[in-house]
């Protein structure tokens, strides 16, 4: 089970939360200009990271807002909270397995 | 290869069972190979083995970085089946369901495929009707697919809950009655077993650490024993796709998921089909040892533990706690999750990828197991004549800049 801290209510459960997937993902400025193979890559295409990934989700049962968490996808350790818009806090992403 | 049979168990009955030889070979890896596979799964043997037979390409190493079968193989929940919903998905799945219907005498290795029949739950009068979309595309495809009313159900399966109040009404049912279980290890050793006689190396122990790829064309494979040089590359390595296309420069749409299921202690025989769910996320068979296998859905989030979270343990025998009352008071012996490499439309890519000579065999979700014959067969064409055969050609990475999604999400819900 893990505990996500939320940077609006503190630590919670798991299961009041959604995922919402890889975080800091900028959508195209202008869809209209750009070729299919770049829409592919901003709508499909996402790291799939083993290490320490930053990802977003979304306290669905509780205040309801998105935000940013650096988690390690092997021993699932939260390392970081941070709220959408703010700039990730500097890690050591060498924690890789 | 010593032929398995009735006489050669008698022979070595006489030794006392001493003198059977290895199944396969552990050879240190040579040099060069014409194809190297990465992934020493069911996939990846299985590709190895019909590239060796299929296509006479047999100086083929399979590389694999821990054991053979010892990944997903060994952590799904056995399901066989081919009743999907797009033409795509169902001629690739039913090709593969007829490779398993004869596949213990083609590799004269007993793979205990028993098709017991897969039976599909409806829950609500919208489960119906997509059943009902199902049976008919299903039989469209020339796949065997019926329905069944509550009161089939209860003969098929007479320990379900069907009165009515019940938490989780059951309003009638899909059967694919070619459809089964079958034993997960069995299917990897007997690809090994076959393809090492072929002449394929099986190179255990040996993880990838790169690759050479030189003006866009792949050359070698790095490994923790040595550089391999080869002009073929086939990754099959599930979970880790999105790792293996990483080292080679290139991505994938695919998020790696652990995807847990559970084993109860073994108990008499009382569930002799697959009942499947997959409104309430469950599943359950029972093993020829006994054990109820059971499966959950998969984490929300991205994984590589090899761990499910709670809460769907939780939800999931809650759903079979509802469906089975009996089963309440089972103790289940064992959890554990494999993870599961899922595209957007939850459909596999099985192709061809940007670097030449690389080819991906990747992203099946949850239905990778059943998968392993036809897919090993798709791809060990692809992999020798550089282009998809036709069964896997809508498979290729190209669809998700072409938009030509084969979207079994909603189709299969969580049990695909």
């Amino acid at each position: 089970m893990l505990v996500i801290p939320c940077p609006h209510c503190g630590p919670r459960c798991e299961i009041e939360f959604s995922y919402g997937g890889q975080a800091h993902i900028t959508r195209p400025e202008d869809p209209a200009a750009i070729d299919d193979e770049t829409w592919a890559d901003y709508v499909f295409m996402r790291d799939n990271t083993k290490g320490v990934f930053l990802e977003r989700w979304v306290h669905a049962h509780g205040c309801r807002q998105w935000f940013n968490v650096a988690r390690h996808t092997v021993t699932y350790e939260i390392l970081a909270s941070y709220e959408t818009g703010a700039k990730p806090p500097k890690l050591d992403f060498e924690t890789q397995v | 290869m010593t032929r398995y049979s009735l006489f050669s168990l008698l022979r070595n009955a006489l030794n006392y069972h001493e003198d059977w030889p290895r199944a396969w070979r552990s050879p240190e890896p040579k040099p060069s190979y014409d194809a190297v596979i990465v992934g020493g799964g069911g996939h990846g043997l299985a590709t190895a083995y019909y590239l060796a037979k299929n296509h006479g390409i047999t100086n083929v190493a399979v590389i694999e970085s821990g054991w053979i079968g010892g990944g997903n193989t060994g952590r799904n929940t056995t399901i066989v089946r081919s009743n999907y919903l797009w033409d795509e998905s169902a001629a690739l799945y039913e090709h593969s369901l007829k490779l398993w219907e004869g596949l213990s005498q083609e590799l004269n290795y007993n793979v205990m495929f028993s098709q017991r029949g897969v039976i599909n739950l409806a829950h609500n009068q919208h489960d119906l009707k997509e059943i009902g979309r199902r049976i008919s595309a299903n039989r469209l495809n020339g796949v065997d697919s019926e329905f069944l009313t509550p009161r089939q159900i209860k003969d098929l399966v007479p320990i379900i809950d069907l009165r009515a109040g019940g938490r989780y009404p059951v309003l009638g049912a899909s059967i694919q009655r070619r459809g089964g279980t079958a034993r997960h290890d069995a299917v990897a050793w007997g690809y090994a077993r076959a393809a090492d006689a072929l002449g394929v190396d099986i190179i255990q122990q040996c993880p990838v650490t790169g690759f050479r790829i030189e003006n866009g064309r792949v050359s070698a494979v790095e490994t923790g024993k040595g550089t391999i040089e080869t002009g073929k590359v086939g990754l099959a390595v599930a979970g880790h796709s999105s790792v293996m296309a990483g080292l080679a420069g290139f991505r994938l749409p695919i998020q790696s998921l652990p995807l847990q299921a559970l084993v109860s202690e073994p108990v008499k025989p009382v569930l002799d089909t697959v009942v499947m769910s997959g409104a309430i996320h469950a599943y359950i068979s029972q093993s020829d040892k006994g054990e109820l296998v059971i499966g959950a859905g998969a984490d929300s989030y991205i994984g590589y533990g090899q761990r499910g979270s709670l809460p769907v343990t939780e939800e999931t025998l809650g759903a079979i706690c509802e469906l089975f009352p009996m089963f309440r008071r089972m103790r289940m012996l064992r959890q554990w999750g494999g993870i599961v490499d899922t595209c957007p439309d939850a459909s596999p890519v099985l192709g061809k990828t940007p670097v030449e000579g690389m080819y991906v065999n990747g992203g099946w979700g949850t239905g990778g197991f059943k998968s392993t014959p036809g897919a090993g067969w798709a791809y060990a064409h692809t992999i020798a004549n550089d282009m998809p055969h036709e069964l896997n050609a809508a498979f290729s990475l190209d669809r998700f800049r072409t938009g030509y999604l084969i979207d079994e999400h909603g189709a299969a819900a969580v049990a695909h």
